[in-house]
Order: C-alpha cells, then structure tokens, then sequence
C-alpha cells in the first residue's frame, strides 16, 4: 500500500496520506549527543524540512533549537511515528526520548 | 526532482481553480477526495483561501487582496458585511468577539472561520462591490502594496496610484505570471516618508527622478530581493534601473518573468527571489533583465529620495499615517489606530457610515495595521475627532498602541509558535498603564511575529519579538527572543537579537527596565535605534531584563495543542471540527 509523505505550508506540518500529522513547535527531548552539549537536546522543532520512510518507521528532517542551550540547526532524521497497513501511528513525541540517527 | 507543489500547480493552477473550488463548495466539503486534499488545499491559495491549521480543518482564513489599501467608497461596509455574515465559527475570541476583519500588514483584508460552502456566495458579494481574493496567497503576483494615501497626499512627489492600478490589473489572472516558483510581493510608492517599505519586498519601485532628453523627469528606481522570512532577511537590492511610469509594467513584468524562469522550483525554501540576487548579484539580475525580458535600453538608477524617508525608521516625522495630515486637494486624512490590525465586524460596519458621513466613503488601509479615513473637509473635522468610535480607534493613541503590530499566531496559523494578536494587545495595555517613554520619544514600535516567517515585520521594528519556547519552573511555556534597533529609512536596519526565550510573562517586565535603562544611559537627543546601534549584543543584553511584573499572561501553556486556544474546552480532540456548512461535525465514517 503506497503512503504518502510530505511536507507542507512552508514546513509547518508533515502530511501523511493527506492528514496532518506532526506540527512545529513540538517540544522533543532527542537523543542526539552530536547537535549541542546537552545531555538530552530540550528540542522545539520550528520547520520541517523533510520527511521519509524507512522500513515502518516515519522520520523527519527538522530545523530548530535547543531551549537548554540554544544551539540552534538540523539533528539527524528524528522518528516521528510508525507505519501499518498505510496507516499512521504517532509515537508520544512529546515523552519519550526521540533517537536521532545521523545518516544523510 | 519537483516537488508535490510544483507537480499539482503544473497539472491545475491559475484561474481554473475556482471552478473547481465552486464545485467543491456546491458539493460539499465530503467532496473533496481523501487523498487529494492536500493538491487543494495548495491550490486554493491562489484564490485566498488558506487552510487554517491543526484542530480546524474545514474551514479557511480568507484574504482579500486591496492593491494599495484602496477600499473605495462601499467596500468597507460590504467588508463588515461579509465579515459579520460568514467570519463566525465555533470560536469565540475573548477579546474581538465572534466577527472581525483582520487588516495586516500588507495592505490585505483577512477573514477567518470561512466554510468553503460559501465561498460562492462570498466572491459573488466581494467581486460585485470589486473585491477579489484573487491572488491573495499562493505563487503569484501577491497585493501590491505602497502608500495608500497615493494620489492625495499633500507629501508625494508621484502620484503611484495609476502604476498600481495598471500592474494589478495586467498581472492579476494573467496566464503568463499566474505559476511563479513562490510569492511574488510587490511594492510602489511614490511619496518621499518612505511608506511603501519597498526594501522588503521582492520588487521595489522607489521614487527618484533622472534626467531624460534634458528634463528632470520622476519616475521610479527598481530594487530586487527583499524579504524577512525564515532567518534569511534581506533588504531588496539596488539593480541600478530607473524606470518611467509608463513603463513599469514592462520593467516589472519583466522581472517576474524572469523570476519565474530561474527561480528555484527545486526548493521551495529556496525559492524567493531574494535568493537568486545573492546567488546572481544585482548585476547579473539587471543584465539578464535587458538581455532576455525588456526590449529597450534599460536607464540607470536615477536620484532617489530615500534620505528623506520617515516612515518607521524611528526618528523625527512621519513614521506612520496616524492622525490628521492635508490632502492635496486641501480635504484631511485622519489615519486612525487599529491595535494589532482586527476590528469587531460591527466597528467596521460603524467606521464606514463614519467614512460616508464625514469623508467619501472610502477608507485606506496601512501597513502598519492601522485604517486611513481620507477626504474630510476641515469644517467636518472636529465632528469627525469627537467621534465615540475613535476612542476605541484613537489619531493620537498611546505610543504602545500606535506602535504595536502582530501576526495571527496560534489562533489560527500552522506555522506559528506562540499565541500573538491577543497577547500583543495585553502587553500595550499593560505598557500603556505601567511605563512612561523617555521624554522627546514618541514613536516606539514593536511587533510581535509567532515564528520566523516574519509577518508581523519583527526585524523592522525598536524592539522585535518572536515566538519561541522555554521552560520555566522545569514546564514548557511559550517564550519570546528579543530583537533590538530595527528600522527603515535612508539606511534600513535589522533588528540584532539579543535575547532568547523570555518567557511571555516576563516580557512586558523586560521592555520596561529596557526603556528605563535607555532612558538613564542615552545621549541627548539620541534615537532609540542609534541608542542601540552604539552599543554590542552583550551589553545590550544587560539592559533587557526581563522580569516578572503585574503582567500576567492566561496563555502560558502550549497554546497550538489546543483546538482553539480560548475555548472552555481547549484540547485538540474536544473541536468540532471538520465540519459541514452548518457547523455540525462531521464523524469519521460519515
Ligand atoms: C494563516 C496565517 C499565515 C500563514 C500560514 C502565513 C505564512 C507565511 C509564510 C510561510 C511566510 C514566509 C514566506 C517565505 O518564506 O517566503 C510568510 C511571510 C510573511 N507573511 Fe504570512 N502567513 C500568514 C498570515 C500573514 C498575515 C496576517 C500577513 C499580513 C498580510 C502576512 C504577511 C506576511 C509578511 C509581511 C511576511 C514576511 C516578509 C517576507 O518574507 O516577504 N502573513 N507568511
Ligand atoms: S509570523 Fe508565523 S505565526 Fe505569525 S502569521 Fe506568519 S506564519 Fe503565522
Ligand atoms: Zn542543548
């Protein structure tokens, strides 16, 4: 089944089969050691960039900044929510802990 | 590879939309297909209609494009009208009620809570009394703006009037120029306070005067590439042509012609002309604009008039339209404030009976939110100024009111980060009651934008606030940065932003020891913004400090995970929304 994934609105908000389903100023605690010396990036996600499947799992490129430190920029591809059947399920992003992986 | 964008606006984009919309509306909202609504909702844009965000699906922000700010005699009324009839949804703001109109910062009309339903019927009324949504959004030749008093204005040295008219009316519906790789925004002015704001647009026409066959003739020098957006702001670059009246839409066309053939259609975020002057230069720009677009030798910039801009730059005259100035013919404008842009349908409807008995009827709009009411004769003025509705609309308000412009915000805005419009009004009123400006300053501007795509024009204003996150306490709250010395004028400035994540409630507290700290350590005679200029970051940020007050701010908490962030029941789940026309919910499965 196909899904699809984009981003709209000027990265505001990834849709998914034509649904809103991730929306900046989401806050995420990433695990992500590369993007600022924070244990765990305290994150506000202002733009998303872009957005992909890999296997079942939804990622998404964002751009935004830390609220601990204030590094701002693009971690890795952060998870976002999971796929079955072409449908989407959202992860608690806003509490678990987000593992960015740091491929391009 | 092009984007999903790029892909629905090659297969239906331009004018052929609206049949589509009108079938649509007839239809019903069910009608659009599942999986073509995003394609839709893209498209709409091109005649106004903006989906409004997460929580309120099915219904719309509607713009109403008014080149110029021109509402003639009539339209403000049937602007009320509208507003009152078919700007009401399940939401009631706690401040401006159930109807208002929102006038922004281009010069435009926005309507909210609109039902695709009835669209029809709306175009029909707008389009009747010559309004149109046309363009107002998407990638095309946006509102053009300037200063909306051309033609009348005692201190023009053009009148731009018939330049506007003639590029709204060539570039409006127009095949050629209706896919652009983005927005295509548009400034021409031809009075000398600045008050076109060309330097952040895409286009800027300026006035300036050149010598042709030996006569100093006026016309306008063109500059490319502004725009505030994204972190990328740029002010619009000197191509080094001067134009004559007659000869605008040529030069303008053009340019967008060519900003439609090597604009990026790659990537959006890369899209805006302004890009393409630094990747080119100016030189390139107007070489490329001779060679392939315009088929008479290009003039030279000729001399312009910028030092005498004004117009929000900060210093002495003119740095808005508020208040009584002279028209040409010798009959007043009265500019009157309208804080952070939204005005009850009801005062709009009350304004423009005001506009009819005293003036003509027509009425402007600014870019600094505000409404112009032209043509009253002197023996009608004081009348008018005794008038209850400017109590509310004052000429001579508070320079915390006069001064304030926000976005829309969380209210309605899926890009946004914070709650804007309301809470701007909130901290002018605390300002007003709690802070004295330093004396011999009388113009202080700050405008309130909810994310970085600059709306609200924040980097041109003394103190620029921008929505943002922090935790307070260990919990997230919404938060501002902090930007100081922004302005146009002779040499346009960008705010510097010295401090992040303030949080909201401490915010009014933070301009208050600012303002007390520039008024202890300033020259004499010295501006706010060269205050500012003289001093580094750091030290600027020692004198914003921010600081809890009597201030207190009901909208702390995230205010965009909610469905509307003023209902008694706010969560995302708790909206009725979509909806059908009636504004029953529709269940999935229905
Ligand atoms: C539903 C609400 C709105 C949304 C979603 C929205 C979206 C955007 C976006 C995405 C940008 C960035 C443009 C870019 O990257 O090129 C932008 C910029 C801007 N918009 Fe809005 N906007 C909204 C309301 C408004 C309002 C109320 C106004 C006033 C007419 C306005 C005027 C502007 C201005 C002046 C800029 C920044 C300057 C520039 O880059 O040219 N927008 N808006
Ligand atoms: S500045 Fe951001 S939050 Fe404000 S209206 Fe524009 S896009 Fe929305
Ligand atoms: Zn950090």
């Amino acid at each position: 089944m196909s899904v699809s994934l984009r981003v709209l609105d000027d990265g505001a908000w990834v849709s998914v089969n034509d649904a809103r389903e991730v929306s900046v100023s989401e806050l995420w605690r990433l695990d992500a050691p590369a993007f600022c010396g924070c244990d765990l990036p305290d994150f506000v996600v202002e733009n998303v960039l872009s957005v992909g499947a890999d296997g079942r799992t939804v990622s998404a490129k964002v751009y935004g900044q830390c609220i601990a430190c204030g590094e701002t920029g693009t971690p890795g591809w952060v998870p976002v929510g999971r796929l079955s059947d072409g449908e989407f399920t959202d992860i608690a992003r806003e509490r678990v802990v987000l593992p960015v992986r740091n491929d391009s | 590879m092009p984007t999903d964008v790029e892909r629905w606006k090659s297969e239906v984009y331009g004018n052929e939309i609206r049949e589509h919309l009108f079938r649509f509306a007839e239809e019903g909202w069910d009608a659009i297909p599942d999986d073509e609504r995003d394609a839709w909702f893209e498209r709409f844009k091109w005649w106004g209609l903006y989906h409004q965000r997460n929580g309120q699906e099915s219904y719309f922000m509607l713009r109403i494009g008014t080149p110029n700010g021109r509402l003639e005699p009539e339209q403000l009324r049937v602007v009320g009208e509208v507003a009152k009839e078919y700007a009401t949804g399940p939401g009631t703001n706690p401040i401006f009620g159930d109807a208002y109109a929102d006038f922004t910062t281009r010069q435009s009309i926005q309507l909210h809570w609109i039902k695709l339903e009835d669209v029809p019927d709306l175009f029909e009324t707008l389009e009747a009394n010559g309004l149109s949504a046309q363009q107002a959004c998407g990638d095309s030749w946006r509102n053009i703006v300037g200063n909306p008093m051309a033609g009348d204005d005692a201190a023009e040295i053009i009148d731009a009037w018939p330049v506007i008219k003639e590029l709204n009316e060539t570039f409006k519906g127009n095949d050629d120029h209706s896919n652009l790789p983005r927005k295509w925004k548009v400034s021409v002015a031809g009075s000398a306070d600045g008050s076109g704001q060309g330097d952040i647009n895409d286009l800027a026409l300026e006035p300036a005067y050149k010598e042709i066959d030996g006569e100093r003739t006026v016309g306008f020098n063109v500059r490319v590439g502004g725009g505030l957006a994204r972190n990328e702001e740029r002010f619009a670059r000197d191509i080094d042509v001067w134009v004559a009246p007659e000869d605008t839409a040529a030069v303008a066309g053009g340019l967008s012609a060519l900003f439609r053939d090597y604009g990026d259609r790659e990537n959006r975020y890369n899209a805006r002309i302004k890009f393409l002057v630094d990747e080119w230069g100016p030189e390139k720009i107007r070489e490329t604009l001779q060679s392939e677009y315009v088929d008479f030798e290009l003039e030279t910039a000729g001399e312009d008039v910028r030092d005498q801009y004004t117009y929000n730059a900060g210093g002495d005259g003119r740095n808005d339209l508020l208040g009584v100035h002279k028209q040409k013919d010798g009959k007043n404008f009265v500019g009157l404030n309208v804080l952070v842009g939204r005005m009850g349908a009801d005062d709009v409807i009350e304004l423009a009976d005001l506009a009819e008995t005293y003036g003509s009827g027509a009425a402007r709009l600014t870019q600094r939110q505000n409404v112009i009411i032209p043509d009253i004769p002197d023996e009608k003025l004081d009348d008018f100024l005794a008038e209850d509705l400017l109590e509310h609309y004052s000429p001579d308000p508070s320079p915390f009111m006069r001064g304030s412009v926000a976005c829309t915000g969380t209210e309605f805005c899926s890009l946004s980060i914070v709650e804007t419009k309301n809470r701007q009004v909130r901290f002018a009123r605390w300002l007003k009651e709690n802070v004295e400006l330093p004396s011999g300053v009388d113009a202080f501007h700050i405008h309130l934008s909810g994310c970085t795509a600059s709306c609200a024009q924040p980097q041109i204003a003394d103190v620029s606030l921008r929505g943002m996150k922090t935790r307070k306490n260990g919990d997230p709250v919404e938060a501002l940065d902090i930007g100081l010395g922004g302005g146009l004028g002779e040499e346009p400035q960008f705010a510097r932003w010295v401090t992040q994540r303030v949080p909201v409630d401490e915010v009014p507290g933070a301009i208050k020891n600012l303002l007390a700290n520039f008024d202890d350590q300033s020259d004499e005679g010295e501006t706010f913004r060269e205050f500012v200029q003289r001093h580094d970051d750091d030290e600027l940020a020692e004198l914003v400090e921010p600081e809890e007050t009597s201030y207190e701010d009901p909208m702390m908490h995230n205010t965009k995970r909610t469905w509307y962030p003023y209902a008694e029941e706010d969560s995302l789940d708790a909206g009725p929304a979509p909806t059908r026309a009636d504004g029953t919910p529709i269940t999935s499965g229905d």
